[in-house]
């Protein structure tokens, strides 16, 4: 299974990873249109979480009309044509990786496509072939 | 004939092209009327009057009903009009329970409006293909359906292309034939009763969804008020709609994102917290059989008891293993609350279909009641064959379960015996009885044609034909305004008989559910209170109907910190939830106040209609005795201890060395006159004269002093 594996602890909070992951699928830089989330920990703001999918599969039994599968490499993938925009996924996410923006009417998440592990300094991100 | 032959050999007898629409902040600002007698077809525009007044869903079908027909007319007669609307917020995905459709006619049980609200995905797919409603009027010459082509615009009235009587065979077959492909079937949408609505009247209508995983076309009824008797009397088999392309923002709202964030709010919350409270995603409403059992309010022989030693073999977890678990259980897109379960591959043991293993939509908390312990049935496996047969004959689980109970009690009451049930013996707990009476009205023979009448015209024929006493059967007849009460005992909790018999349709718990504010927690002390609570929670409730939404997502599942909140019985952040997304579709800011406002519109017009047609005043608000305190000896010594306290506590009467009976009378009295001064205080609250007649500065008040309405209050003040 092919999933963007992470080690918070290696993470400097520069937010390149949104910045890339943004401008990968939605040609702007705008954190809310990330399919990852850096945030700091409530605990002690130097310390990184990060929000990214992790290609459980939850989601897949939630959707009402089929649109989540899981592709050959094991990523989840969104079938944009049948979703229907209920959001029930984003609800329902354990890892709370699948995410709204009004501006689109169905949800999207991380497909591990790497581009943002290419762009971390720190290696916090990286693609993982289990 | 293959289903494909019969496609082709499928006869037209009227087609109409209409040309697509966009629909504006979620109404398509047009409706379709069709009449049966001579295949019209037409458009009307819905006017912003019509939306300031009558909101939608159910206010859009009361206010053509009411054009439709006069005081005069009957539940048969050709200008009654079933209307089905869907509402300004039906058809959005975000937000769990909002594709609900609306229902009314004139019913044939209760000669007034019924209205009735049901799933499935007809609703919201009538407005993506243009309509906000349809109004179906006169009669055909023969059984036709109707077929509405969402995505052409086009509306054909064919002779009924298949000769399957039942819903479950209908559905999948009308399913089957207007689908291009098995990807296609989820585009589907069938209405349709069966072979019971052509002999008794308590039909049902069934709403189809077609479930992707189980690759079969599920049922929901609009079950309340014999809906399907008048469809079946039109002739019309089936209606069918198609529409492919549902999207997230079809109803093009004002505000998607508060409308999409809203939805996920809820999301988050049921994901959390079903499981903690009620497990609506692992068996939807049956998840209190239990409970009520417990509080001792669980319907029982004929709603003489609440509770049962037995309860345990019918419980929630008992249906929990019978129905499949893990399937996305919405009757339309976007409900994670996923109430409406089925149990698949489930075996039959009687009627036309024994032997054939089928899926039964349910097993709900009515049906369990209904077809278990009010009828004195405790095996979960009759239930389940009950639920199927009632749905797929289109019976009323609810009626048919409260008229079963009725028909059992008179049967040991010597009323009825063998030979006049033909040889049924309809004891409490007969469940092959039962399920013969079921097929016997099916068929529209023997007992079973006179029982599918319902409980008013049985205590009419039974007074007639058998000498039975009416005082007793008035008395233990568990209807009111004609309709079968729904499955609660409301006898100990003063404000949910209120919330039977102070309601526009007739006793169902769809205006206010009580029970626990009033009862378990003393919530409502003073009539006063109980008055405010049956003002408040009837008009709240009313506005889901206005809107074509579910009332379950509103408090069957609560947010973390709602008991903490000044009301948590109104769930004030659920409230706010649909101020908020009636605001962002619309583009109309409302407020809570408003949203009050809105219902008590369409209330006090449904209140005018019922007086119109000649009911709806304070005394057909009267409930049976049975809903409000022991009838006989057997129910008061059930429940001795607390009645003799009563007597005590309440009226300073020592209970020491009187007969039940004795006891019986004074508790009586008393009850009866606690009901009436109840009936007061509501009325004053809601803005009603003493005898239940909204009064015209109410109306004034509202806006609602329309030429039509006014005339109706002046000629009966």
């Amino acid at each position: 299974m092919k999933v963007l594996g992470k080690k918070p602890e290696l993470c400097i909070q520069c937010h390149a990873c949104e910045s890339t992951c943004s401008n990968t699928w939605f040609k702007t830089d705008d954190a809310e249109k990330s399919c990852i989330r850096i945030k700091s920990s409530k605990e002690d703001a130097a310390k990184a979480e990060i929000t990214v999918c992790t290609q459980c599969g939850e989601c897949i039994d939630i959707c009402p009309v089929q649109a989540l599968t899981r592709d050959k490499s094991g990523v989840v993938r969104i079938d944009k044509k049948n979703c229907v925009g209920c959001f029930m996924c984003v609800g329902f996410c354990p890892e709370l990786a699948m995410f709204m923006h009004e501006d689109y009417i169905e949800p999207f998440k991380c497909v591990a496509c790497g581009q943002c592990a290419k762009n971390c300094p720190t290696d916090a991100i990286f693609i993982v072939q289990e | 004939m293959s289903i494909e032959n019969k496609q082709s050999a499928r006869r037209l007898l009227k087609e109409y092209a209409y040309s697509l629409g966009m629909i504006d902040k979620g109404y398509a600002n047009r409706t379709l009327y069709i009449d049966l007698s001579g295949n019209t077809i037409l458009e009307k525009p819905v006017t912003q009057e019509m939306k300031d007044k009558f909101t939608g869903g159910k206010g859009f079908g009361l206010k053509y009903l009411w054009d439709a027909v006069t005081p005069a007319t009957k539940w048969n007669d050709p200008e009654n009009e079933i209307v089905i609307a869907n509402g300004p917020l039906c058809g959005i995905t975000q937000y769990p329970g909002s594709g609900k459709s609306l229902v009314v006619t004139i019913s044939p049980l209760t000669n007034m409006p019924v209205d009735s609200n049901v799933g499935g995905y007809f609703g919201p797919f009538l407005k993506f293909s243009g309509f906000d409603a349809l109004e179906l009027q006169g009669k055909a010459d023969k059984d036709v359906i109707v077929f509405i082509d969402g995505n052409k615009g086009i509306v054909r009235i064919e002779e009924a292309p298949v000769d399957a009587a039942d819903s479950h065979v209908l559905a999948e077959q009308l399913t089957e034939m207007f689908a291009d492909s098995e990807e296609d079937k989820r585009n589907i949408s069938v209405v349709s009763a069966g072979s019971a609505a052509e002999h008794a009247y308590i039909g049902l209508l069934n709403f189809s969804f077609y479930d992707v995983r189980r690759k079969a076309a599920r049922l929901k009824q609009a079950g309340r008020g014999g809906i399907g008797t008048v469809f079946r009397d039109k002739k019309i088999k089936a209606l069918v709609v198609k529409f492919v392309g549902v999207k997230g923002n079809l109803n093009h709202p004002a505000d998607q994102g508060t409308v999409n964030r809203t939805g996920i709010k809820l999301h988050k919350e049921i994901h959390d917290l079903d499981d903690k409270q009620n497990r609506m995603r692992k068996i939807g409403t049956a998840n209190i059989i239990e409970i009520m059992d417990e509080y001792d309010l669980l319907p029982t022989h004929n709603y003489k008891f609440g509770r049962h030693k037995d309860t345990y073999k019918i419980n929630s977890y008992v249906f929990q293993d019978m129905v499949t678990q893990g399937m996305a259980d919405g009757c339309w897109f976007g409900c994670s609350m996923s109430c409406a379960k089925a149990a698949d591959n489930f075996l039959l043991k009687s009627g036309p279909y024994k032997g054939q293993k089928v899926v039964v939509d349910g097993p709900e908390y009515e049906n369990a009641a209904a077809l278990g312990s009010n009828i004195g049935v405790f095996d979960p496996q009759v239930v389940m064959e009950l639920n199927f047969y009632c749905d797929t004959y289109a019976l009323d689980t609810i009626s048919f379960g409260t008229m079963t109970a009725f028909i059992m009690e008179c049967y040991e009451n010597g009323i009825l015996n063998k030979e006049r049930t033909g040889g049924l013996e309809l004891n409490f707990g007969n469940a092959e009885a039962a399920l013969e009476l079921i097929h016997q009205i099916s068929r529209g023979e023997g007992f079973g044609k006179i029982a599918g009448k319902g409980v008013r015209r049985m205590k009419e024929y039974f007074v007639k034909e058998y000498g039975a006493d009416p005082a007793f059967l008035n008395d233990i007849g568990m209807e009111q305004k004609g309709l079968e009460f729904s499955e609660y005992m409301p006898k100990e909790s003063l404000a949910q008989q209120g919330g039977y018999g102070l309601t526009n349709k007739g006793p169902q718990h769809d205006e206010a559910w009580l029970i626990f504010m009033d009862m378990v927690n003393n919530q409502i002390p003073t009539f006063e209170d109980k008055a405010e609570a049956l003002h408040y929670f009837p008009m709240f409730r009313t506005w889901f109907g206005l809107n074509g939404l579910c009332k379950l997502p509103w408090n069957d599942i609560t947010p973390a910190g709602n008991k903490y909140t000044s009301e948590p019985a109104k769930i004030p952040e659920h409230v706010q939830n649909y101020v908020d997304i009636f605001s962002a579709v619309t583009g109309k800011i409302i407020d809570k106040e408003e949203l009050i406002r809105q219902s008590e519109r369409v209330y006090n017009f449904q209140r005018l209609f019922n007086i119109r047609m000649g009911y709806g005043k304070r005394v057909h608000d009267k409930i049976p005795y049975r809903a409000m305190g022991p009838v006989t000896v057997e129910e008061y010594e059930s429940r001795q201890e607390r009645y003799d306290k009563q007597l005590q506590e309440l009226l300073g009467y020592d209970p020491v060395g009187k007969s039940t009976e004795e006891k019986m009378k004074v508790m009586r009295a008393y009850r009866e006159d606690q009901y009436e001064k109840l009936t007061d205080a509501v009325y004053k609250r809601r803005g009603w004269t003493p005898n239940g007649v909204p009064t015209l500065e109410k109306l004034k008040d509202l806006g609602m002093d329309l030429p039509e309405v006014v005339k109706v209050v002046e000629n009966n003040l």
